[in-house]
């Protein structure tokens, strides 16, 4: 009867703590926190991988593993002693059923191999964020010097102005000092309200079109195009951070050169030779058809496994030199994946000429997923320091 | 409907009493589901928040919802007794699950080690719990949640590591070294005495300070909290904290087939005797007996581990039927799971039940090692040695603060997995504050140092 009496009265009140809060979720929280901590300390790595790029979203899953927490343990042994129960006789040889079931079952006896898998979604933003952080890159210079641009921004406070902007804690605030003094009325006047002001701020304008050319003949392997896709967009990510407005262009080439957009430029592949020269040339008409080069910074990533048409040499230096007088910065990326030739190639050679002859310019061989952000540091630094002394 | 089953409670407990069962009175809660997991997954309804339980508590989750484990009751021993019961329990269930908690408030109260762990504890754990809690959140308030989630995850990661033998609040060891005996004063020492005059060695020898720790400590949580060099009160209390719930929770452990078993026998004996319960619901709660003492999943021909609930309630079946209930009742009082299996599992039985023992490899192969009752008994024990940690104890600590643990890889029969040593070791850095050296031996047997930092 007691309990009985004292379950309703429960029941009837406002609810037991534990229908408000969840410790269990508390502490799922700060274990997530915590692999984002070290999600964190390893992001290289992590977003070097190539899944991680979600189309056109803002965010990357990750996919990352529960995290442990340690105890002393004894060494796991070649062959562990278990009791079991059932129909078997000593002899009798058979596969241990609990490691067919799925993942995140632990298998029985204590054999808890197969962790549960999370998949965590990150911001960009936040990734990009904290990989400026890690690398303490500092911001790019533009080439093109600041041109005057406007905004508004708050700035300070008037006790007249729209309704919409009234700071109503700020006016509480002055409501509380006048209320002070002895005598003042307790009720809000006009003379209590603030409203927030705007202000007209110049920024430098800063506009950048960068351009990613990407060589999609025969020789490039699916696995090459998704390196490329990869460095690609960490670049777009750290440019995107630096100008208000960035325009992209992408290019693709085999002998022949294509403009794309964003989404069909990665799903491109060609057959055929590789002639540079025939991006090159594409990417320069764009340029002379879209940009003022006086106005904006322009940039030209190239991606490529280096294997340009030797008759072609000519014809891509020229082609080159006259994109590079008009860049900022044009960085070349060897993607290789198979044999690491290290830009001992015909695409290689002219960049290293172009960079010799005291050109803006620089290259990498990205051979795997892990030379991903390796690629991005280094073009970043490396444009920075030609940024610096122009 | 949770109101249903409550008025049965009183009746079951008249019957209980009238089998002979001595229990404390139990405090019963319905409550929800998702709060009986958290219970499950802290081990008490309150405890001290850890980013480890929120680990387990996915794992639990996901158990859940694959629909693999359902939590009918949970049971706190004390004076009075909590037991929490998930309201999703159906009246059936409840039945069996209030005579079960009564088995269980039963074994509780009379379990020699359950006895002695409460007298130490106290019997009211579960407000301790609380107040630690209590206590951790005040920490963080005060310090930082940084500093204490460390300090948590040095002591968590060594909450086994206690001494149960030993007082939960002891003494720290004497600061000198014992006085040799003095010797008797017979006629020998007088005329020894006598050859050598004024010597008066006693009154000039200086009294020798014992070496820290005196002899092997395992129980390191005490060990660390008295004696790391530079430790701070607060981390000192969580330490004692940590180890006052672990020795809560050893009897749990170390009980889990015996106590499961008489649960189950009794849950099953009273049902039958409970002749005022609806027949329907005396079937459905007979389903639901058969569901959790099932020794080997419904489509499966053979388990790898056994279901101590199903091997503790045909154990306690056996004695029952052999030696009567007075003798049933003196075992429960007197054993732990290690006297219990090996005195009470016998080989008729454990013939009669099929158990075996088995190898199994790295690669999955499973084969069945032939019959040896006694083998048998240690592989069930095995897990359950020393709280289920490896023995690792405090050896020495040097003159610079310098903590050598040794690990007594002959008790354990392998040396230690080093990675995860060392995390635990890098753990314990932070709060010993001076360098940590555990020796334990390789996989060829000779001996291996681990350090931090």
């Amino acid at each position: 009867m007691d309990e009985d009496s004292g379950s309703r009265g429960d029941q009837a009140g406002a609810g037991k703590w534990y229908e408000l809060f969840s410790r269990g979720a508390r502490d799922w929280l700060r274990h997530d926190e915590k692999v984002r901590e070290a999600v964190r300390a390893n992001l290289p790595e992590i977003i070097a991988g190539g899944d991680v790029i979600n189309d056109g979203a803002r965010t990357v899953r990750v996919p990352v593993k529960m995290l442990e927490h340690y105890h002393f343990r004894l060494r796991r042994p070649e062959e562990q002693q278990g009791a079991g129960q059932g129909k078997a006789k000593p002899g009798d040889v058979f596969a241990d059923p609990a490691r067919d079931k799925g993942p995140g079952e632990k298998g029985a006896g204590g054999r808890d191999d197969g962790g549960v898998q999370l998949l965590l979604e990150f911001k960009v933003d936040d990734i990009v964020d904290w990989l400026w952080e890690e690398m303490q890159l500092p911001n790019l210079k533009a080439r093109v010097g600041p041109a005057d641009d406007s905004d508004w921004i708050r700035e300070g406070w008037d006790r007249r102005g729209a309704r919409s902007r009234l700071d109503r804690r700020r006016s509480f605030k002055e409501l509380v000092k006048r209320r002070a003094a002895p005598g003042a009325t307790q009720t809000f006047t006009d003379e209590d309200l603030r409203f927030r002001q705007l202000a007209r701020r110049k920024q430098p304008a800063v506009h950048a079109v960068v351009f990613f050319m990407l060589d999609v003949s025969g020789s490039m392997s699916d696995r090459d195009r998704k390196l490329a896709k990869t460095f690609f967009f960490w670049v777009v990510q750290g440019l995107r951070r630096e100008y208000k407005s960035l325009e992209t262009v992408f290019v693709a080439h085999t002998t022949e050169a294509w403009e794309f957009n964003e989404p069909d430029f990665f799903q491109v592949s060609g057959s055929g030779g590789t002639v540079a020269s025939a991006g090159l040339l594409k990417v320069r008409e764009i340029m002379d058809a879209r940009c003022n080069p006086g106005r904006s910074n322009i940039y030209l990533f190239y991606a490529s496994d280096g294997d340009n048409a030797v008759s072609d040499a000519a014809e891509a230096r020229a082609a080159l030199a006259s994109i590079a007088a008009d860049t900022c910065y044009t960085g070349y990326v060897e993607v290789s994946s198979g044999v690491s030739r290290q830009l001992d190639t015909e695409t290689g050679k002219l960049y290293a000429e172009l960079g010799a002859a005291g050109g803006a310019a620089g290259s990498y061989a990205l051979n795997d997923f892990d030379d991903v952000w390796g690629a991005v540091k280094h073009f970043f630094r490396a444009h920075n320091q030609e940024g610096a002394t122009p | 409907m949770s109101g249903d089953w409550q008025s049965y409670v009183r009746r079951i407990e008249d019957l209980a009493a009238r089998s002979g069962l001595k229990f404390h009175p139990v405090d019963f809660e319905a409550v929800p589901d998702s709060f009986m997991m958290e219970i499950a997954v802290y081990g008490l309804p309150v405890r001290m928040p850890h980013w480890s339980f929120g680990v387990r508590y996915i794992y639990q989750l996901i158990q859940r919802h694959m629909g693999h484990s359902r939590l009918f009751e949970v049971v706190f021993p004390g004076n009075p007794g909590h037991a929490y019961l998930a309201q999703s329990n159906g009246l059936a269930e409840n039945i069996l699950v209030t005579a079960h908690v009564l088995g269980h408030a039963d074994f509780s109260r009379n379990n020699l080690l359950f006895r002695r762990c409460q007298e130490q504890v106290s019997e009211r754990i579960v407000e301790h719990a609380a107040n630690h809690a209590r206590q951790i959140s005040q920490a963080i308030e005060s310090y930082g949640a940084e500093r204490v989630e460390a300090t948590l995850d040095a002591a968590l990661a060594l909450e086994q590591h206690i001494d149960v033998d030993q007082a939960l609040r002891r003494q720290r060891y004497p600061e000198y070294a014992a006085e040799p005996k003095a010797l008797a004063d017979d006629a020998f020492r007088k005329r020894f005495a006598a050859l050598e005059p004024a010597t008066s060695s006693a009154a000039t020898e200086l009294r020798k300070r014992a070496p820290v720790p005196p002899h092997p400590e395992r129980d390191l949580l005490w060990f660390v909290a008295h004696y790391a060099p530079e430790m701070e009160s607060w981390e000192r209390d969580i330490f004692l904290a940590v180890r006052e719930e672990s020795f809560y929770f050893y009897p749990v452990f170390a009980t889990q087939i015996m106590n499961e078993g008489w649960a189950s026998y009794w849950h099953a004996r009273l049902l039958r005797e409970a002749d005022f319960v609806p027949q329907q619901a005396y079937v459905d709660a007979i389903k639901c007996h058969s569901d959790v003492v099932r020794p080997i999943a419904a489509e499966a021909q053979v388990a790898l581990n056994i279901n101590p609930y199903h091997l503790g309630f045909a154990m306690w079946e056996n004695i029952v039927a052999a030696q009567g209930l007075e003798a049933a009742r003196r075992i429960m009082a007197e054993d732990d799971d290690f006297g219990f299996v090996r005195n009470h599992l016998t080989r008729e039985l454990a013939e009669e039940l099929g158990l075996f023992r088995y190898n199994a490899r790295s690669d999955g192969q499973v084969r069945v090692l032939e019959n040896d009752l006694d083998a048998l008994h240690e592989v069930l024990l095995a897990p359950k040695y020393n709280f289920g940690a490896p023995v690792v104890s405090a050896a020495h600590v040097r003159n610079d603060g310098t903590l050598e643990l040794t690990h007594d890889s002959t008790v354990d029969g392998r040396g230690l997995d080093l990675e995860r040593s060392r995390k635990v070791l890098d753990y314990l850095h932070r709060v010993w504050r001076r360098p940590i050296v555990l020796t334990t031996v390789n996989q060829a047997g000779s001996a291996l140092e681990v350090t931090a930092p």
